[in-house]
C-alpha cells in the first residue's frame, strides 16, 4: 500500500488524468485520504479558510498558494507592485531609480492602472491629462476575457464615479469592482496581427523564492487585423488575444460587451490546426532576423525581470504554505518599441487544448511540473527542501533562484537588472542545447 | 586562349549592355559629373582620377556587385551561333516535354475558366477597386467562394510528367546492366557524384565550422560562432556581393541573415523599386486575374495552415497578386526551359497581334506555390522589398524546380542526383523502399519541389536556403 500516491482532482482534464494515471497515481475522493490535489480555485479558498479548520498533514501537497489572489486579482497585482516599488524607493534602491519625467526605470512594466470606484478621481485626473487615450476595464474577478470593454469616453464609465446619484449598483462589494488600465494602443504587430505571450511559471516556494520558467511559451494571434481606429474599438476580436475569445467570438455592441460564453460553437476563422499560436522561439527569430539580435536578447531578458519583479512583489504578502507550488500563465503584451508589458497572471491557465500540438505542450507541461513538484513522484513530504535536481525540469529552466542568489553575495542584488545578462544571477541555467537534429514537423 | 579570351569580350560585351539599361549605370553616369566639382579630380588624369574616387565612395563596389549578380544569374554563351532556344535548353527532348507540359497546364486553365465562366482577366469596376484598396493590408479576412476553383496542378501530376521522360536517342535495352536506372527518373543526364559534391560543397566538409550545428549550445561560442559573426559584419560593412556569398556558405546568423541575402541577391531598396512595386500593386487593384483566385485557393490550403506562417497570410497575397502582373519576370523566360503562356483576345484565336502573355508574368501557379515566398516573410516585413528579395529568389532559382531542363539544378538533375546518391550509398534503404512500392523519389519529390519550405522548421530552412544562395545552386536540396 506504501508508496501509490493518490490524487484528486476538481479539474476533468485529460492533459491531467493521463500524467496522474502514467505516474501509476490511485485515483482517490477528497473525502479520503489524498496525497495530491489539483485544485481549482475555489476549492483552495475553501480549503484554507478559517471555517473550516482544515489542516493539511505533511504528505499533502495542493496546487495553488492559500492567497495566490495577491497576485491574480488584477487589482491586488497592481497594488502589490505599487507598493513594491514604493518601498524600493524609501530604501533607496537603485531598482526604484526614476527618469526625468517620474517614471520608473526598471520597474514600469505594469500599464497605468487604476481601481474602480475607488480610484475613480484619480482616474479621472490622468484620464484629462490625455484625453484622447483608450483606457480599457476589467472586472477583478473574472477570467477568460470576459466582461472586459474598451472606452475612450468618460461618459462611458459614469456608473463607476463613486458619488454619482445615478448609479443604482455601484455596490462596495468586491464582486463588482473593476480596474481600469491605459490601453497599449501600439503593440508590436506581427504580419499585421496583434498578439500576446503566455508564459508558464511554476513557483514551488516564495520565501526564498524559487520560480521556474517554461521554455515553451506562445504568442496568441488575433484573427482579426488590428487597427487603432476608434470605430473598431466595439469588435473585440481584434482587441483581446484571449483563444476563449478567439474560438467563440463576441459581437460587441457599443460600449458593454454582454458576452454570453457558447461553449461548443465554432468560429469559422479559428483555425483547428495551429490554433492561431505561434512558439516563442518563432518569435525569437523572427525578432532577431528582422530586429536584430541585441533588442531581441534585450527584451527577452526584461521579460524575465519583470516575471521576476512581479514574484518579488508578492512574496512579502504571500502566505508560503509548505504544501503548496503554483502554476501561473503569466499574459504579457509587446508594444512595438519591443517593451514588455505585464497584463495579467493567472492562477488556473487553461488546461483545455485547442490542436493536437497544444495538447502535448500541455501534457508536457503538467508533466515536468509534477516532476518538480512531486519528486520521483512518490509520496510527498512537504519538509522537503523544495530544490530538485537539474535533470528533471525538463522543459522548465530556473529563472530565478533567492538561495543561490544570495549565496553569491548581496552585491548580485544591484546587478540584477533588465538589458544584463541572467547569467550570474541564481544560477539560471543556459538552454540545456536546441536541438541539434533536423526538426521535422 | 583565343577562344577563351573572345568568350571573355563576348561575356563583357553582354554584361556591359545589360547593366547600361540599369538604374546604376544612370546614377553612375550622374555621380561622375558630380565628381568633376572635387577639387582631387584633375582634367589630366580624368579617368584615373574619377575610377579613385568612385573606389573611395563605394560606388566601384556597387558596380561589382552589379557586374557579379548578372554573372550569377545569366548562363555564359556556349558558343556565338547558338540559337536562342539553346540557351533556354538545349536538349531537344526536354523542350518538346517541357512544351507538351506546358500545353497541358493551360489547357487545364482554359478549362477551368470555361466551366466557370470566368473570364481570365477583368477590369474591376471602381466601387470593386476602392474596396480592395481598403482591404489592401487584410485580403486574408476575404472568404470568397473558392469551393469550385482547383489548383492547376500538384507536384505530384508533375513527377509523373518527369518519370515518363525519355531520351530518343537513348536505348537502354530490356536487359538489366550496370546502367539500367533503378529509380523512377530514366533521363541520362550527367550529375554530380560524391567526390564531385565534396569538391564543390568544400565549405560544408566536417572540419569547417558551421552555423546551425556548431552554435548549439554545447559548443562553446568562441570555438566558431562569434568569429563567425564577427567577419559577417565586417562583410556587411564592405558590402561586397562576392564575399557575402562566399561567407554565407557556412551558414548566416540570424541577425545578419536579411542585409546578406540583400547583398548576394543585389538587392537595395531604391524608390524606383518602391515605386515599380506601387505599380504593380494598382495593376492588382484595377484588374482581376482568374490566377488571383487560384493564389487565394493556394494560401488558404497551404500557408493558412502552417503553424510558422500563418501569421503572414496577408504579406502572401500582396506579394503573389502584385507577382503575377510582374512583366520584369519574363525575362527570366531567355534562360529557363519554360515559355510564359499566351493568351488571345476573345475572339482572335490564333492572331499573333492579338496575343498577350497570361498571366503577365507568365508563370501559373501550382499547389504550393506561395510557400516560395512565407519563410521570406521571417526576414523581411515591409512589403516592396519582401517582393523584391522573392522575385529575385524566383528568377534565379525556384523557376527550375518546376521545369523540365538538363540545366544541373533543374528539378531532373536534383531527382536524379538524390536518386543516384540514395542507391550509391544507402543501397539497402534504397532496395528496401522499391520492394515495399515506396520509390523513394515519390516521397522527397515534392519535398525537393518546394525547397522544403512547410517541411522543414522555419530555422533550418532558413539555414539551407542559405547554402542554396552560397552556393548558387540548388543542388544542396538533393543532398
Amino acid at each position: 500500500m506504501a508508496g501509490k500516491v493518490k490524487w484528486v482532482t476538481d479539474i476533468e482534464k485529460s492533459v491531467l488524468i493521463n500524467n496522474f494515471e502514467k505516474r501509476g497515481w490511485v485515483q482517490v475522493t477528497e473525502n479520503e485520504d489524498w496525497n495530491f490535489y489539483w485544485m481549482s480555485v475555489q476549492t483552495i479558498r475553501s480549503v484554507f479558510s478559517v471555517e473550516t479548520g482544515y489542516r493539511l498533514s505533511d504528505d499533502q501537497i495542493v496546487n495553488h498558494f492559500p492567497n495566490h489572489y495577491e497576485l491574480t486579482r488584477k487589482d491586488l497585482m497592481v497594488k502589490n507592485i505599487k507598493r513594491y516599488r514604493k518601498e524600493l524607493e524609501k530604501e533607496g534602491s537603485p531598482l526604484a531609480e526614476k527618469d526625468e519625467n517620474g517614471k520608473y526605470l526598471y520597474l514600469d512594466f505594469v500599464p497605468v492602472t487604476y481601481m474602480l470606484p475607488a480610484d475613480y478621481n484619480l482616474f479621472v485626473e490622468e484620464f484629462r491629462k490625455s484625453p484622447s487615450s483608450t483606457w480599457i476595464m476589467k472586472p477583478c474577478g473574472k477570467a477568460q476575457g470576459k466582461g472586459i470593454f474598451l472606452i475612450n469616453k468618460l461618459s462611458q464609465i459614469k456608473k463607476w464615479s463613486r458619488d454619482s446619484k445615478t448609479s443604482s449598483f455601484v455596490s462596495q462589494s468586491t464582486k463588482e469592482a473593476y480596474v481600469i488600465s491605459l490601453y497599449i494602443n501600439n503593440p508590436l504587430l506581427i504580419g499585421g496581427r496583434k498578439f500576446d505571450l503566455r508564459l508558464y511559471v511554476l513557483v514551488s516556494t516564495y520565501r526564498p523564492l524559487r520560480c521556474y520558467m517554461y521554455k515553451l511559451g506562445f504568442c496568441r494571434f488575433c484573427t482579426v487585423k488590428y487597427t487603432p481606429s476608434t470605430s473598431e474599438l466595439d469588435n473585440m476580436f481584434v482587441h483581446l488575444t484571449n483563444v476563449a475569445i478567439q474560438k467563440h467570438g463576441a459581437l460587441g455592441s457599443s460600449g458593454c460587451i454582454a458576452w454570453t460564453p457558447r461553449p461548443f460553437c465554432h468560429q469559422e476563422d479559428y483555425n483547428h490546426i495551429h490554433g492561431g499560436k505561434w512558439t516563442v522561439n518563432n518569435l525569437r527569430l523572427y525578432l532577431e532576423s528582422t530586429r536584430g539580435k541585441e533588442v531581441t536578447s534585450k527584451l527577452f531578458d526584461e521579460i524575465h525581470w519583470i516575471i521576476v519583479q512581479s514574484l518579488k512583489a508578492v512574496a512579502p504578502v504571500m502566505n508560503n504554505d509548505k504544501h503548496c507550488f503554483e502554476c501561473y500563465g503569466y499574459d504579457i503584451i509587446i508594444d512595438d518599441r519591443l517593451k514588455p508589458w505585464l497584463i495579467e497572471v493567472n492562477a488556473s491557465p487553461s488546461l483545455t487544448s485547442s490542436t493536437a500540438n497544444d495538447r502535448i505542450l500541455k501534457y508536457n507541461l503538467i508533466n515536468d511540473t509534477l516532476n518538480i513538484a512531486v519528486p520521483n513522484g512518490e509520496i510527498p513530504d512537504c519538509k522537503w527542501n523544495k530544490s530538485p535536481p537539474k535533470e528533471v525540469l525538463g522543459n522548465y529552466e530556473i529563472l530565478y533562484d533567492e538561495e543561490l542568489a544570495q549565496g553569491d553575495g548581496a552585491d548580485r542584488e544591484l546587478r540584477s537588472r533588465p538589458g544584463q545578462s541572467l547569467g550570474p544571477r541564481g544560477g539560471r541555467s543556459r538552454d540545456s542545447g536546441r536541438t541539434v537534429l533536423t526538426t521535422w514537423k | 586562349m583565343l577562344q577563351e579570351e573572345s568568350d571573355l569580350s563576348l561575356i563583357i560585351a553582354q554584361i556591359v549592355q545589360k547593366l547600361k539599361g540599369s538604374n546604376l549605370y544612370a546614377q553612375l553616369e550622374r555621380q561622375a559629373w558630380a565628381s568633376l566639382q572635387r577639387p582631387e579630380i584633375k582634367l589630366e588624369s580624368l579617368k584615373e582620377d574619377i575610377k579613385e574616387f568612385f573606389k573611395i565612395s563605394g560606388w566601384e563596389k556597387k558596380l561589382q556587385n552589379a557586374v557579379y549578380s548578372e554573372l550569377s544569374v545569366f548562363p555564359l554563351p556556349s558558343h556565338p551561333a547558338a540559337p536562342p532556344e539553346h540557351l533556354k535548353e538545349p536538349l531537344v527532348y526536354m523542350r518538346k516535354a517541357q512544351g507538351s507540359w506546358e500545353k497541358r497546364i493551360l489547357k487545364s486553365l482554359n478549362s477551368m475558366c470555361t466551366e466557370l465562366s470566368i473570364p481570365l482577366a477583368r477590369k474591376r469596376p471602381v466601387g470593386e477597386q476602392k474596396e480592395l484598396l481598403n482591404k489592401w493590408n487584410e485580403m486574408g479576412t476575404d472568404e470568397p467562394d473558392l469551393s469550385l476553383f482547383r489548383p492547376v496542378y500538384a507536384p505530384k501530376d508533375f513527377l509523373e510528367v518527369l518519370i515518363n521522360l525519355r531520351n530518343p536517342n537513348y536505348e537502354n535495352g530490356d536487359s538489366l546492366s550496370f546502367r539500367t536506372h533503378l529509380g523512377l527518373i530514366q533521363v541520362p543526364l550527367k550529375v554530380k557524384d560524391i567526390p564531385e559534391l565534396k569538391e564543390f560543397f568544400v565549405e560544408l566538409g566536417l572540419t569547417t565550422g558551421q552555423l546551425g550545428i556548431d552554435d548549439s549550445t554545447q559548443v562553446p561560442p568562441e570555438l566558431f560562432e562569434n568569429e563567425h559573426v564577427r567577419i559577417g559584419q565586417k562583410v556587411l560593412a564592405e558590402q561586397d556581393s562576392a564575399a557575402a556569398q562566399q561567407y554565407i556558405r557556412q551558414g548566416s546568423p540570424t541577425a545578419l541573415r536579411a542585409e546578406l541575402w540583400a547583398l548576394i541577391l543585389n538587392i537595395s531598396s531604391q524608390p524606383e523599386d518602391i515605386l515599380y512595386y506601387e505599380q504593380l500593386k494598382t495593376n492588382v487593384i484595377q484588374h482581376d486575374l482568374l490566377v488571383d483566385s487560384l493564389i487565394y485557393k493556394d494560401v488558404k490550403l497551404t500557408a493558412s495552415n502552417d503553424d510558422y506562417y500563418f501569421v503572414f497570410e496577408d504579406y502572401l497575397y500582396q506579394v503573389l497578386l502584385c507577382f503575377s502582373r510582374d512583366t520584369s519576370v519574363l525575362g527570366h523566360f531567355a534562360y529557363s526551359s519554360a515559355s510564359p503562356p499566351k493568351s488571345y483576345i476573345r475572339g482572335k484565336l490564333g492572331l499573333e497581334e492579338y496575343a498577350v502573355f497570361y498571366p503577365p508574368n507568365g508563370v501559373i501557379p501550382f499547389h504550393g506555390f506561395s510557400m516560395y515566398v512565407a519563410p521570406l516573410c521571417f526576414l523581411y516585413h515591409e512589403p516592396s522589398k519582401l517582393y523584391q528579395i522573392f522575385r529575385e529568389m524566383y528568377v534565379r532559382f525556384f523557376f527550375r524546380l518546376h521545369s523540365i531542363s538538363s540545366h544541373p539544378s533543374g528539378i531532373v538533375s536534383l531527382c536524379l542526383l538524390f536518386e543516384t546518391l540514395l542507391q550509391t550509398y544507402l543501397p539497402q534503404l534504397f532496395y528496401h523502399l522499391r520492394e515495399i512500392g515506396a520509390q523513394p523519389l515519390r516521397i522527397s519529390f515534392k519535398w525537393m519541389v518546394r525547397a522544403f519550405s512547410g517541411y522543414l522548421a522555419t530555422d533550418q530552412l532558413l539555414l539551407l536556403w542559405d547554402r542554396i544562395l552560397g552556393y548558387n545552386s540548388l543542388e544542396i536540396l538533393a543532398g
